[in-house]
């Protein structure tokens, strides 16, 4: 039975992608699959920054970290929310509990209350048990909550460095072939994001901020400080999960070895 | 079954002949897997993966069992709960990487398990029993990896939830019922995430079930061997303990190794970025893909683009994704050579690389965008996959000229056997 049955079903099977692929490649005589305005012009993220958190070894750099907090709160704040990070968790940017507290407690953006007697909403300042704020925006677009950006978008803070420095005029040689794709007003051309027409205005220019420790605030500075924060804010645990890494792969490798000898010695008379 | 030469268990301290009257639980694991169970004694590294498989299920079993202690299967509150593990958890994030990361790890596994019972017949007389159950296994796990996968309510966790339960709405007449009854509702939502949760949490524990009539179905033949020679005499095999255990060991040690250099170093590489993004049924993301392990079956679903006769294309992908497993099934007697080791089936072994590369290239595709060139690409290699199994196996088995087998695994291991004398 298998065996009549067998080779005509995978016969039909065989015979039913023949036919698929047979239509598909007359299709592509036919009228071959256009080309986009997306295929052609859209970029991969930038490789060339280097991360001090790159690599087996890399950790974060606190001073960069707290720059790219401060890019953070005094410009993305006003349309991107944060919403897994608590202001405690700055503690591991460098920031003694004193400093957290009065962040929490200047926060722009209060702390929501609501009285279950009166039913009257309210407000309250921060402190450092609470999680940042959600923004609430209006416009046009859907700013993103950015705790988790780098670990959600391919090229991670590479794609975020590239996408904050990518703004650019949209090419004379994509509006010649493509006249249709001409970027909408209110949107703005970007060739690393993923449709090529952005909502969101360039947010960063030289000096945008005043970096607290003196370091000059140029576009590409706040670009990469900010990059490195939001990678902080996806994978605050990446220090830690290194730093258990190397003893787990060291016990692992002296406990292989032995187990490598130990097996060569029980079957020394069995080869 | 065992041989008559296998090691007997005799306690020697009181406890322990107590314990052999009342509940001779350590006589039944010395016979499974110590000194009473005689092996083959020239199996290769590729026997490690039996016991590596069980060893991922167990890791599976205990870090999702913590993590289910943390974890809220509510679809307001789901994908943030998994951020709470992974933030303020003790030892959260290790925890949540090593089950996303294990589950990778035991389909790595297990399908080097899988294509080493292709290459070495496993599945032929008398070990037919053992290996269907596997395939049973095998679709367990895909079940379980499944429901696990939608747990964290991503992009790709929704997504993917509505592509795969839409699969059965391609069946005729009951399909659209079907699917609202299976999601509790039109699209994944909170009902289809708590069943999902219920289901992930139940299925490891049948899927262990399995595994023990697996084993049990093993022990009544034992172990093939690469020759695929029978045992004839005790100078074929060692006991298990110590000879496979150090073996397994270091094959332990080594698994342990690659996997912890995942976990720790790259524990994202083989996730997809959108799951990082909040479930939103409003906007469909660019590229729906499954994880690594299902792009081969996923490249088969995708293969069948026009209709064939009266069939529609949806329908036929489905039927042909899930007949590229069921296939397996019928392996024992579409495969009707006498021998079973590909070392001594010239013929069979170059159509097996072929399948191994067939089934990488159909990967490829699966997790490809779904543009016209990885389409054409897959249509091929669903084809040969068809192929291979239903109609090159038979033949190739019966025109066949096998090479001369070893008399022994003794003679095979030492060059000459005191038995043929």
């Amino acid at each position: 039975m298998v065996r009549i049955f067998g080779p005509l079903i995978g016969l039909f099977f065989a015979a039913a992608l023949v036919w698929s692929f047979g239509i598909g490649v007359a299709q592509q005589l036919r009228e071959p699959d256009p080309s986009t305005a997306v295929k052609d012009f859209h970029l991969d993220p930038k490789e060339d920054v280097h991360w001090s958190f790159e690599g087996p070894f890399g950790t974060y750099n606190t001073r960069q970290l707290q720059r790219g907090f401060q890019v953070y709160k005094q410009v993305c704040n006003n349309c991107h929310s944060l919403k897994q990070i608590a202001f405690r968790n700055l503690s591991q940017l460098g920031y003694k509990p004193a400093e957290i507290k009065a962040i929490a407690k200047d926060w722009a953006t209060k702390a929501k209350t609501f009285d279950p007697k009166t039913g009257d909403a309210g407000e309250r300042p921060n402190t450092p048990a609470d999680h940042i704020p959600p923004v609430y925006y209006a416009g046009t677009g859907n700013p993103p909550d950015l705790s988790l950006i780098t670990k959600a978008r391919h090229g991670g803070a590479h794609y975020v460095y590239s996408l904050l420095t990518g703004y650019t005029d949209q090419p004379a040689a994509l509006l010649k072939k493509y006249p249709d794709s001409k970027t909408p007003d209110g949107l703005y051309y970007n060739p690393y994001f993923a449709n090529l027409n952005i909502a969101m205005p360039p947010p960063l220019a030289d000096n945008a901020v005043t970096y607290a420790d003196g370091t000059p605030a140029t576009l590409n500075q706040e670009a990469k400080d900010v990059a490195a924060f939001l990678t902080w804010t996806a994978e605050p645990e990446m220090e830690k999960r290194k730093q258990t890494g190397w003893p787990v792969l060291g016990f692992l490798l002296a406990a292989t070895a032995l187990a490598y000898l130990s097996k060569r010695t029980i079957w020394a008379d069995k080869h | 079954m065992s041989f008559p030469w296998a090691n007997q268990y005799k306690p020697t301290h009181p406890l322990m002949v107590y314990l052999d009257e009342k509940l001779p639980l350590p006589r039944f694991v010395y016979n499974a897997i110590g000194g009473g169970y005689p092996v083959p004694r020239n199996l290769n590294y590729a026997w490690n993966f039996g016991v590596l498989a069980g060893f991922c299920l167990v890791l599976q079993i205990v870090t999702g069992v913590i993590l289910a202690m943390h974890y809220a299967a509510n679809a307001g509150v789901a994908f943030d709960s998994v951020e709470h593990i992974m933030r303020d958890v003790n030892w959260g994030w290790m925890l949540r990487y090593a089950h996303a990361n294990g589950a990778s790890a035991f389909f790595v596994v297990v399908y080097i398990h899988i294509f080493r019972g292709f290459f070495y017949s496993s599945y032929k007389a008398p070990r037919e029993m053992i290996w269907l159950l596997g395939v049973v296994i095998f679709l367990l796990m895909m079940a379980t990896a499944f429901m696990g996968y939608v747990l964290p309510w991503g992009q790709m966790s929704f997504w993917g939830a509505k592509v795969i339960t839409g699969l059965f709405s391609a069946i005729p007449l009951v399909g659209e019922p079907l699917q609202q009854w299976l999601l509790g509702g039109f699209a994944p939502d909170n009902a289809a995430l708590n069943r999902f949760f219920s289901l992930h949490f139940l299925l490891p524990f049948v899927i262990a079930g399995v595994i023990i009539l697996h084993i049990w179905a093993l022990h009544i033949p034992g172990s093939s061997n690469p020759t695929g020679v029978e045992i004839k005499s005790e100078s074929d095999t060692v006991p298990f303990h110590p000879y496979y255990t150090a073996k397994d060991g270091f094959g332990l040690g080594v698994f342990l190794l690659i996997y912890c250099t995942v976990l720790f170093f790259f524990p994202n590489a083989l996730g997809h970025p959108d799951n990082y993004i909040p479930a939103n049924s409003m906007s469909t993301p660019a590229h729906i893909v499954p994880e690594w392990y299902f792009w081969p079956f996923y490249a088969i679903l995708r293969a069948f683009t026009a209709d064939f006769f009266f069939i529609p294309a949806k329908l036929m992908g489905v039927l042909a994704m899930f007949s590229a497993i069921l296939v397996w099934f019928f392996l024992p007697w579409l495969d009707t050579s006498p021998v079973r080791s590909g070392h001594y089936r010239p013929l069979f072994r170059k159509f097996w690389y072929l399948l191994v590369i067939d089934t990488l290239i159909l990967g490829y595709c699966g997790g490809s965008p779904a543009e016209t060139k990885y389409v054409l690409i897959s249509q091929i290699a669903a084809a040969y996959y068809f192929l291979h199994f239903l109609v090159i196996l038979p033949i190739v088995s019966s025109i066949e000229k096998p090479l001369p087998l070893p008399f022994s695994i003794t003679e095979a291991v030492l060059g000459t056997d005191a038995a043929t004398a």
